[in-house]
């Protein structure tokens, strides 16, 4: 291998209490793809922060094909062909594409002509296989549209080394095979390309070379051709991991919840779910696969009471819960594992005990009249944290302050602790490490044991297969097939979400 | 977690500020605002230590003078409590100056109508009258907040003017007492209809019902469903719709019972203080109570505190008028006080370390001059 084009040598970065980056040292060559891997909070962000220019590093040197340089500002370091794209999207929602592209470089200097603007970026787009449409405003685009301005801006901006902070956490499998195919394409035209991620199939589709980063420490080099995603995940995490696919003994029991023919419309009034029907029983998973924005979203707010349905019936156990509200579902048994974690499950300001009761603040033994007794909360707290190993945090700690599994422990915790007959779990495992997933599908595990009955909305096919039985698949708002699972395979479910499945009738 | 740099000092940012430290700001941030008043007096033409002295023993030098400061903490802390429970909820009630004005208004009226009805009866309607003034006042910007997402502090905000205006209108037309020589003013009060006042000074009832009006939101806030309920409202409105908490339902309430503290205050004030309804019956409560509410950290004990201070801050400048300074000095000092606190809190989240800047580049590879990191293991071959 020649010059590489990026020299990290001994970085080291703290934060007050942590140690993000520990003598990192990492070569990043023209042409390649170069994955970083490893699990949540192992220092991968804060790395490349460092490398384009959000953080300077406390010790160590950066060198950019050969020569030393520190950066002051993220502007030096894009200067340099840096172009990184966060996780979060850094773009204006009411500007147009192309002024977003060209906001903030030197050229326009001073007068944005938007037409010429839109013209250039729209041949840049072209060029880089990018599709979005340039006059469109931001928040317009889907979430991989997004994405692709981001990519754009740092192409427009000269991008040599491109670093995508987990770019497909976002993303729906299409448009993550559709990103692939762009990262592949920069490498070819003499890009470098890091890929931040922790999840071991993107890394062995993707990668050319991959580090292995743990605790803020490069742990291991590979390339994909001479490793396997077992001893990848050995590394990262330090220890190595069991899937546990072992089927229950435990028969599916009496009918917890069922849809007859409901139909809801999504925010825009439109139709969104149609007649959907189907029945969950008592200790059984039941897989609700599909690509994002095909209902799964308005199915879940169905059920647990924050939509209301456009028609048919929807039961929890024997009682008519049809347009009734989320208090009712929540009061008939009904878990709620949101999507949205910090959004809407959880409330990141407060802390850990006014977090855990907010299920369980309106009775007794944390409600009296009109009082809520806070050591009975904090009392209640703890068993949560015992039950569901919750680590090094105390019952008044702050929510935000815990990390992704700790987050999702709890939210578990609280929604499992009033014994639901009914648990509504929406990517339970997405964004989280794999010790904690491991932790988050052992406890769905263990109550489907214990004759809970649950309807788990994924995109994770793998999850799916590893935990359901049956899958359905929702395509366009129709549950276009019900399979018990060992006529699932990944290739079947593929097809009924890309709606093959939509002439053909499967039972 | 970003960390500034100012030369050679660098803002660490703190993952939690402690309570410590935010009391302790806010506290410094009044000595600093002292300070910024002594060019303020200086440029009046005073020396600053005559100004403060002034300024103390007219707010507390002497019994009556502290009686004085608590008639004036009164109305602060209501309006002061009116703007931090609706913070509470993420809430602006810019409108508590509105509120308090008709919860005068509504007061007045039952003073004026029924002035013989027994004292206790008649002072009990008042104070429910005061706050059902400004509950209804806040509840039009309420409802529309809730259901229809106006922006409440435009509508709070406008509902002062017609408030005062309202007031302007009654005491010039129907509520005109004939024989106050052509001035605004309505007739006083009978005796029935004002507050009991103590130690033959102006201290009147309202000062102890609203520290137990402090008191009381203090402990439903902390420890009853519904301050739970506003709180987490307040934190999250995906998250209480999620745990199917009653939002709207919430936010009207909220805003009536805010609205019905700064209502009360407009009671205790034509009660207590005026005896009677005229225009000028606040010199901007409902405005101070913002800044009271902000320095208190939205907490009603913390309003408690502050609304005594900015009390004795307008009562000491009364006193500095009789040796010749305007009390703008006093809207001054206010000021300084709530810009030096806002930004002192932004420090207080911040670890200051002085750390002169070092050459990040080294020209020689560090990696062999530091301890070597464990050898990065080799997968290559791995089975």
């Amino acid at each position: 291998m020649g010059q590489p084009v990026v020299e990290l040598r001994g970085i080291v970065k703290r934060f007050p209490g942590v140690l993000a980056n520990d003598r990192v040292d990492l070569e990043i060559h023209p042409g390649e793809v170069h994955a970083l891997l490893g699990e949540n909070g192992a220092g991968k962000t804060t790395l490349m922060r460092v490398l384009a220019g959000l953080f300077r590093p406390d010790e160590g040197t950066i060198a950019l094909d050969g020569r030393p340089v520190a950066f002051r500002s993220p502007r030096q370091a894009i200067d340099a062909g840096i172009g990184m794209v966060h996780q979060h999207f850094r773009l204006v929602e009411s500007l147009t594409v192309a002024e977003n592209v060209l906001l903030g470089w030197h050229a326009p200097r001073f007068w944005l002509s938007k037409r010429a603007g839109a013209h250039q970026v729209e041949e840049l787009a072209r060029t880089y296989h990018l599709p979005v449409p340039a006059g469109a405003r931001i928040w317009q685009l889907s979430v991989g549209e997004q994405q692709r301005v981001e990519i754009l801006k740092a192409v427009y901006r000269r991008a040599r080394v491109l670093i995508l902070d987990e770019p497909t956490a976002v993303l729906t499998p299409q448009e993550a095979a559709d990103l692939f195919g762009i990262v592949r394409s920069m490498a070819q035209a003499g890009a470098a390309v890091v890929f931040i991620t922790h999840k071991l199939d993107e890394v062995m589709a993707v990668a050319d070379r991959i580090t292995v980063l743990r605790r803020g420490r490069v742990v291991g080099t590979a390339m994909p051709s001479r490793t396997d995603a077992r001893s990848l995940a050995r590394l990262m995490v330090g220890r190595d991991v069991e899937r546990d696919t072992t089927p229950l003994a435990t028969q599916p029991g009496e009918p917890v919840l069922r849809l007859e023919a409901v139909s809801a419309r999504n925010d825009r009034g439109l139709p969104a779910l149609r007649e959907v029907s189907l029945v969950v029983r008592a200790g059984q998973v039941f897989g609700i696969a599909g690509v994002a924005g095909n209902g799964q979203r308005e199915l879940e707010e169905v059920v647990t009471g924050l939509r209301k349905p456009s028609g048919g019936h929807v039961l929890v156990g024997d009682r008519d819960l049809t347009g009734a509200s989320a208090r009712a579902v929540i009061d008939a048994g009904v878990g709620h594992i949101p999507e949205d974690r910090l959004g809407s499950g959880l409330i990141p300001n407060m802390t850990c005990a006014e977090n855990a009761i907010l299920r369980a603040y309106r009775h007794p033994p944390v409600g009296r009249g009109p009082f809520i007794d806070w050591a009975e909360a904090e009392r209640l707290t703890s068993e949560m944290f015992t039950a569901f190993d919750v680590r090094a945090v105390s019952p008044d700690s702050r929510v935000r302050l815990l990390s992704g599994g700790n987050l999702q422990r709890l939210l578990l915790a609280r929604e499992m602790a009033e014994r639901p007959r009914l648990v509504v779990a929406v990517h339970p495992t997405r964004g989280l490490d794999i010790a904690a997933t491991e932790a988050v599908r052992g406890a769905l595990r263990a109550h489907q044991e214990a004759g809970v009955g649950i309807l788990l909305i994924s995109e994770d096919l793998e999850e799916l297969l590893a935990l359901s039985d049956p899958i359905g698949v929702l395509y366009e708002g129709r549950l276009a097939g019900v399979l018990p699972l060992d006529r699932c395979s990944v290739e079947t479910l593929g097809l009924l979400m890309a709606g093959a499945g939509a002439e053909r009738e499967i039972s | 977690m970003t960390n500034l740099r100012v030369g050679p000092v660098v803002l660490e940012r703190r993952v939690e500020p402690s309570r410590r430290a935010l009391v302790l700001t806010r506290v410094a941030a009044v000595l600093l605002a002292l300070l910024v008043g002594v060019v303020v007096f200086w440029a009046a033409g005073l020396s600053a230590v005559d100004g403060y002295r002034t300024m103390w023993t007219g707010a507390f030098g002497g019994g009556n003078a502290f009686a004085e400061t608590l008639v004036a903490t009164v109305p602060l802390i209501f309006t002061g409590l009116a703007v931090a429970l609706a913070g509470r909820m993420l809430l602006w009630n810019i409108g508590a100056e509105g509120q308090f004005y008709m919860g005068a208004v509504f007061a007045s009226a039952l003073a004026l109508w029924f002035p013989d009805w027994p004292r206790p009866l008649l002072l009990t309607a008042m104070v429910l009258a005061g706050a059902a003034g400004g509950a209804l006042w806040a509840l039009g910007p309420g409802l529309l907040r809730a259901k229809f997402a106006v922006n409440e502090i435009i509508t709070t905000l406008m509902l002062n003017y017609v408030a005062i205006l309202y007031v302007d209108y009654l005491v010039h037309g129907s509520w005109k007492d004939p024989g106050s020589l052509g001035f605004p003013l309505s007739k006083p009060f009978s005796a029935n209809a004002t507050l009991p006042a103590f130690f033959g000074t102006r201290l009147h009832l309202g000062f102890l019902l609203a520290v137990v009006a402090a008191v009381a939101l203090w402990l439903v806030l902390r420890g009853t469903k519904w301050g739970y309920e506003i709180r987490l409202i307040g934190e999250s409105q995906g998250a209480a719709r999620y745990g199917g908490m009653p939002v709207v339902r919430n936010v009207v309430l909220v805003m009536m019972v805010s609205g019905a503290m700064a209502g009360i205050a407009g009671m205790t004030e034509v009660s207590g203080i005026v005896h009677r309804i005229q225009p000028t019956i606040s010199p901007g409560y409902g405005y101070t109570g913002i800044i009271v509410a902000t320095l208190g950290g939205f907490s009603p004990l913390g309003v408690l505190l502050t609304a005594f201070l900015f009390g004795a801050l307008q009562v000491g400048g009364y006193t500095l008028q009789t040796v010749g300074v305007t009390r703008s000095v006093v809207g001054v000092l206010q000021g300084a006080i709530l810009f030096i606190a806002l930004g002192a809190e932004f420090l207080a989240r911040y670890r200051v370390r002085w750390q002169p800047a070092t050459r990040t580049v080294r020209p020689e590879p560090a990696a062999a001059a530091v301890g070597t990191p464990p050898a990065p293991e080799n997968l290559e071959g791995t089975p």
